[in-house]
């Protein structure tokens, strides 16, 4: 085939790119779920026709998916080769079966064949995260299920649309399994929609630069994102980095689970080896193979944000199956929380692991947890049921570059927080405290930022509830020097009695009557570099503005502060000359 | 007194266009800004006109002194009054990060933790008070922060969106004790639910208060000075303006007025052509604004971030901005792909042909390589280079890797640029459910008219509209705009809950209060038009569709149908399902101002014929080759001119290019329409 002139091929990138986005952004806007539309926790691409390898990815999906729906459309070639599926346009798939290349089971996934010209030409698909599944608990994030059909409804490829008519029967099926169903009607017209959106604008490029000449840009497109990423990764010196690290507990079993990540950088190849790391799980810590390497992407994309996502980015990633490990889940083991927690401890360990080798462009560990909490009840006044999301965020790691940013988002997210303003108007709760978590971020030359404290009273009626967070028993790891940042921490007070989870950051169904109090405070990011090293009078700043008390300025920076909060220079240089 | 100055302050000039109504006359003034105060360069133009300030009718004045003034953090230092637990909200934002990917940067809050102080008070969502005002407190912390020297002061209480009494009485606690007057109430910019955007709003709105007072203050003193008796205006961001001696109080209304006034220009132009839809199209030296106009109106959002993590929810002209505008870098990426800015050369060192230092390839370089743009001509030349160094700089940075001559790489340079521009007009067209090809391209700013006829053809737009002064358009904004003031109020009920004069109600309220601030204003208008919206969506949705309003009385069910409608354009759902609910009630309070007439501005000298008019042919590339083609001077073109391209037309901050086989005439206001 004739070379694609370079030009062309750039006008083809950035239209590609743009039907992504497009989709994405008709996604959000007509759904429903506030997952999708406030959290922006869905995903939209376009996929090979025969490899299903990604093609093109919008940039307004939620990070965790970088690279998953791969999985997931080979799932729907491999359902439709097996079984001869007739595909016809119009046809749509829903699949949400986590060991079919899925996350957990509220991520549920649309997959429409393209076609051009009456020919399959590509995939489209995208991924929304419904607020229900059916399963133990409302949401979908159980902290102590043993099986996955304690999860919610487990849905494999199968039509939801035939011929641009949504099957009614199974719509039935699926409503008939979830909570909150009168809504859900409204995600899955949006979802499929942003499809159409895409089909459209796609049509649209193909007919004005010939289906031929696009083509051959997703081949060229594919082989410069490889070279790409190659020169970066050729950037990195050759040799063995380790990193690890530990989610709290599985939820069942009150044991840390250890994540061992080994990357080996020869030339223009990574090599990463997940081996001992900790069995498969009992509780729903698990994560599928897909969930896994994608997470393992998405730590690399964070590294190296300037290098475009399709398939050719990860051809210079070699993952090693992580067999035998809770990175590598079969059926039936839970996975709920493999999305968003494991994940993020995943994508940590490539951090710890890669700030040894290039500092300069690392980071400390950051708060890495999304913070899940479920309340669900029944408010007497309004005279109906309810499950109130609460997510939160916390400190970013220090980095040769400055402190960290304090509430920032999960690793794997993009989603913003809802206003008290709005949770007050539909729950029946009062906020008494959203401030910083004072102490929280992780001393460094460069700190940590802040986690969040925040508090609320269920002012009415009964409920229950379950949350899925981490970092309760070993904060965000800090860097080279710098220390950890603060951990997680959940209190409920119950009739007047305190009550801590056993398990510090998951626990499932605590019953709260009118007038108990959930309290969290979340962690802050690690510290980058030795914290006696930090600028004093940032120091002084910090302790004036509250972040840290004197006693830490002293005990953690090594400075002393005079009664008038500056900094006690003689003082604070003789502390710093002695041990630490 | 029936003549008007219209002065827009930009980065490198500031414009005047002063129209005489009586005579026709139009004078024109450009000189350059003065960054420091913008005063010395708006009082350098209006003498310029040589008019003498008395004989002026009003002034409209679009200032960049707050935008610039939060670009450089040079900001007042402000204090914050707010419910117990909740100091932090300011600081901690919604969980976010700068990029969607990689884990850097830093964000720094408008009010330091040291200055947030908090109060006894509490309101519910149903505006209840669950804990009253503690009165006491909220003078200890008034005068805590005047200790501690804060200049201004916000007072940010959870849901006063919906019962504001503890805000406004902490509010007349305050003012006792604060005698600039510096004081803002969250509500009263913005009665919207969410603390976060509303409270960011009022913490831009404070920080740039006293110093929009301040500027506002001296400049009216040394108008006075000079013999200015009439009214002065600022210029919004809603596209209208305010009377300068209360624009302050709702300063962060002016922080995105600079493009706002040229949309303003543009719906007025392209309305006075007889063409009510068009997309503008404004690009300039670093960016390129474009926005959409609908029957002759501006769309209008609330919903901007004006950096990282500051939300300012005000209405404003909605105005989609790309990082690419003449200055624009051309670069050869990692991956051996050709990439057109964000990365700009700005005004120093500037593009390589200015001479001022510059070494790497921009837009206008390529521009002037294919000889779309003259030599001669160009305004912010230091040292002329030559063209051949020009050339061989292009090969060098943009041909050598891609196996392209200079030709060709300058055309690849120019083909990249357009895409991305393309890109954003399909982000307000396309992507909001309007078909671009219903629409005209209005192009202005020094650059627009250079690439509006490849983006038409780019994206199937049949008519380009290029004005008669396109590099003064934002003056010209400010000389038409009308008065205008915003009023939001919260409803968010499912519409079967909606009593049935609510509507009516708050609407009614809404006009009461628009025509008192008018009347307050005391400026000259013709007739107070009101123009009511409602933001809409179906129970359960988080984003809101916004619907205009046909008038006063709107029943349910023409809700229910105005809301369905809109909802099947943008996203082609229906949902018979779910309940719709009204969330917001918007009035805009327009208080028209006379006409200006548009004629004057394209008085030229008209030669006999249009051989007459041309300057110079020269060769200029178009689609892989060189065409000699006529070059036009715009002033010397006869007024019945008809002509087909390829043509170049300069004027004297402007160049426009029509391609080959385009036509061109001259519409009766001195437009020029480019049919595609």
């Amino acid at each position: 085939m004739a070379a694609i002139d370079p030009v062309t091929l750039a006008v083809i990138q950035s239209g590609l790119q743009q039907v992504c986005n497009e989709m994405d952004l008709a996604f959000c806007r007509a759904a429903f779920s506030p997952v999708i539309s406030e959290a922006m926790d869905r995903s939209d691409g376009i996929y090979h026709r025969d490899s299903g390898e990604l093609i093109a990815q919008g940039e307004l999906g939620l990070p965790v998916f970088v690279g998953t729906m791969q999985f997931s459309t080979q799932a729907v070639i491999e359902r439709v080769r097996a079984d001869r599926v007739a595909l016809e346009e119009g046809d749509v798939f829903i699949v949400n079966d986590p060991y079919l290349g899925g996350t957990h089971l509220m991520d549920v996934k649309f997959v429409k064949p393209f076609f051009y010209r009456g020919a399959l030409w590509c995939w489209l698909a995208n991924t929304g995260h419904w607020p229900d599944v059916g399963g133990i608990v409302p949401g979908g994030f159980s902290a102590n299920a043993t099986e996955v059909e304690q999860e919610g409804l487990r849905l494999p490829p199968v039509k939801l649309y035939k011929r641009g008519a949504l099957d009614r029967e199974i719509l039935a099926i699926i409503l008939s399994n979830i909570r909150v169903a009168d809504q859900r009607i409204g995600d899955i017209k949006a979802q499929a929609a942003a499809l159409a959106i895409g089909e459209r604008r796609l049509t649209a490029l193909l007919d004005r630069y010939g289906a031929d000449t696009v083509e051959r840009a997703v081949g060229e497109l594919k082989a410069r994102a490889a070279q790409q990423m190659r020169a970066r990764i050729a950037a990195i010196p050759d040799g063995t980095y380790q990193g690890e690290a530990f989610v709290d507990s599985d939820g069942v079993v009150d044991e840390p689970l250890r994540i061992a990540m080994r990357i080996t950088k020869r030339g223009e190849r990574l090599t990463f080896d997940m081996a001992g790391s900790s069995p498969p799980c009992r509780g729903p810590m698990n994560s599928v193979l897909a969930t896994t390497r994608s997470s393992i992407y998405l730590a690399i994309k964070h590294v190296f944000p300037d290098v475009p996502i399709n398939a050719g980015t990860f051809e210079p990633l070699e993952i090693i199956d992580p067999d035998g490990t809770f990175l590598y889940a079969r059926y039936p083991r839970p996975v709920s929380g493999c999305a968003a927690e494991v994940s993020q401890r995943i994508a940590e360990a490539v951090f710890a692991a890669l700030v040894e080798a290039i500092p300069e462009q690392l980071f400390a560990a950051p708060a890495g947890t999304s913070g899940n909490l479920s309340v669900g009840g029944y408010d007497p006044a309004r005279r109906r049921s309810y499950v109130m999301y609460v997510i939160s965020g916390g400190g970013y790691g220090g980095s040769a570059r400055g402190d960290g940013i304090s509430n920032g988002c999960s690793t794997i997210g993009i989603s913003k927080t809802t206003p008290i303003e709005v949770m007050e108007q539909y729950y029946p709760v009062l906020f008494e405290e959203y401030s910083l978590h004072e102490g929280s971020g992780g001393p460094g030359a460069q700190r940590g930022g802040f986690g969040v404290n925040y508090r609320f009273r269920l002012r009415r009626g009964e409920a229950r509830a379950s949350m899925v967070m981490d970092h309760g028993r070993y904060g965000p790891q800090g860097a080279r020097g710098g220390r950890d940042g603060g951990v997680n921490r959940v209190r409920i007070v119950r009739g007047g009695a305190e009550y801590r989870p056993p398990h510090l950051s998951k626990d499932q169904g605590i019953e709260l009557a009118a007038g108990d109090v959930v309290e969290v405070s979340t962690p802050g990011g690690g510290g980058f570099g030795d914290p006696r090293t930090r600028a004093p009078d940032l120091v002084a700043r910090d302790v004036a503005r509250g972040y840290y008390t004197r006693a830490q300025a002293l005990n953690w920076f090594g400075v002393s502060l005079s009664d008038d909060g500056s900094v006690d220079a003689a003082a604070t240089a003789r502390l710093r000359a002695g041990p630490a | 007194m029936t003549r008007i100055a219209g002065i827009d302050v930009g980065g490198t000039f500031t414009d005047l266009v002063l129209v005489d109504e009586a005579s026709g006359e139009v004078r024109l003034a450009k000189v350059p800004t003065s960054a420091d105060n913008q005063a010395f360069g708006v009082l350098a133009a209006l003498g310029d006109t040589g008019v003498g300030l008395e004989r002026l009718g009003a002034i409209v004045h679009g200032t960049t002194t707050t935008t610039n003034a939060m670009l450089e953090r040079r900001i007042a230092r402000v204090g914050l009054i707010t419910t117990r637990g909740f100091r932090d909200v300011l600081e901690l934002g919604r969980r976010t990060r700068p990029q969607p990917y990689g884990l850097l940067g830093a964000f720094r809050p408008l009010i330091e933790r040291e200055l947030r102080l908090e109060v006894d008070e509490r309101v519910d969502a149903d505006g209840a008070v669950v804990r009253p005002l503690d009165e006491e407190g909220v003078a200890r912390a008034a005068r805590r922060l005047l200790e501690l020297g804060a200049e201004s002061v916000v007072i940010h209480f959870l849901h006063s969106y919906i019962n504001p009494a503890h805000e406004r009485r902490a509010g007349e606690i305050v003012r006792g004790l604060w005698r600039n007057g510096h004081v803002t109430l969250g509500h009263a910019l913005l009665s919207e639910y969410r603390e976060y955007e509303r409270g960011v709003t009022a913490a831009v709105n404070a920080a740039v208060q006293p110093v929009l007072h301040r500027y506002l203050e001296r400049l009216q003193g040394e108008l006075s000075g000079r013999g200015f008796g009439a009214e002065l205006l600022v210029m919004q961001g809603n596209g209208g303006t305010v009377a300068a001696g209360i624009a302050a109080e709702a300063a962060v209304n002016t922080v995105m007025s600079g493009p706002a006034s040229g949309v303003i220009a543009a719906a007025y132009t392209a309305t006075r052509s007889g063409i009510p839809n068009v997309v503008t199209y404004d690009m300039g030296g670093t960016s390129t604004d474009v926005a959409l106009i609908r029957d002759g109106r501006p769309e209008v959002s609330t919903e901007l971030e004006l950096e990282y993590a500051l939300p300012i929810h005000v209405p404003m002209v909605d105005v989609h901005t790309i990082g690419a505008g003449g200055g624009s870098i051309a670069r050869i990426n990692a991956a051996g792909m050709l990439q057109v800015g964000p990365e700009s050369a700005g005004a120093a060192p500037g593009p390589i042909c200015y001479g001022r230092g510059g070494e790497r390839v921009t837009i206008t370089d390529a521009n002037l390589a294919l000889g779309r743009l003259n030599p001669k001509g160009l305004l912010a030349v230091e040292r002329p280079v030559p063209l051949a160094r020009l050339r061989a700089l292009i090969e060098e940075q943009v041909g050598a890797r891609l196996g392209l001559g200079a030709d060709q790489a300058a055309a690849a340079v120019i083909r990249i640029a357009n895409d991305r521009m393309a890109g954003a007009i399909r982000m307000v067209s396309l992507a909001r459910g309007h078909d671009p090809r219903d629409f005209a391209l209005l192009a202005f700013g020094g650059a627009g008219p250079l690439h509006a006829v490849a983006l038409a053809r780019e994206l199937a737009i049949p008519k380009v509209l290029i004005p008669a002064r396109p590099g003064l358009t934002n003056a010209l904004g400010c000389a038409v705009a009308d008065v205008r003031h915003d009023f939001v109020r919260t409803v968010n009920r499912p519409l079967p809950e909606v009593a049935d004069d609510l509507v009516q109600r708050v609407l009614a309220e809404q006009i009461a209060a628009g025509r008192a601030t008018i009347e307050h204003e005391r400026v000259a208008v013709e007739r107070i038009d009101f123009v009511h919206r409602a933001d809409m969506q179906f129970q359960g949705q988080s984003h809101i569709l916004t619907v205009a309003l046909p008038g006063v009385e709107v029943s349910r069910a023409a809700l229910q149908r105005l809301f369905e409608a809109a909802y099947w354009q943008r996203f082609e759902v229906e949902l018979k399902e779910i309940r719709p609910v009204l969330v917001n009630l918007h009035t805009a309070a327009i208080g028209r101002r006379r006409p200006v007439a548009l004629e004057a501005l394209a008085h030229g000298e008209p030669r006999p014929s249009l051989r007459a008019a041309e300057v110079e042919r020269r060769s200029v590339w178009f689609d892989g080759g060189w065409v000699d083609t006529p070059v036009y001077r715009r002033e010397w073109l006869p007024a019945q001119a008809r002509f087909e391209g390829p043509a170049v037309i300069e004027q004297l901050d402007c160049t426009a290019l029509i391609e080959p086989g385009c036509r061109v005439e001259r519409d009766r206001v001195g437009n020029l329409l480019v049919t595609v």
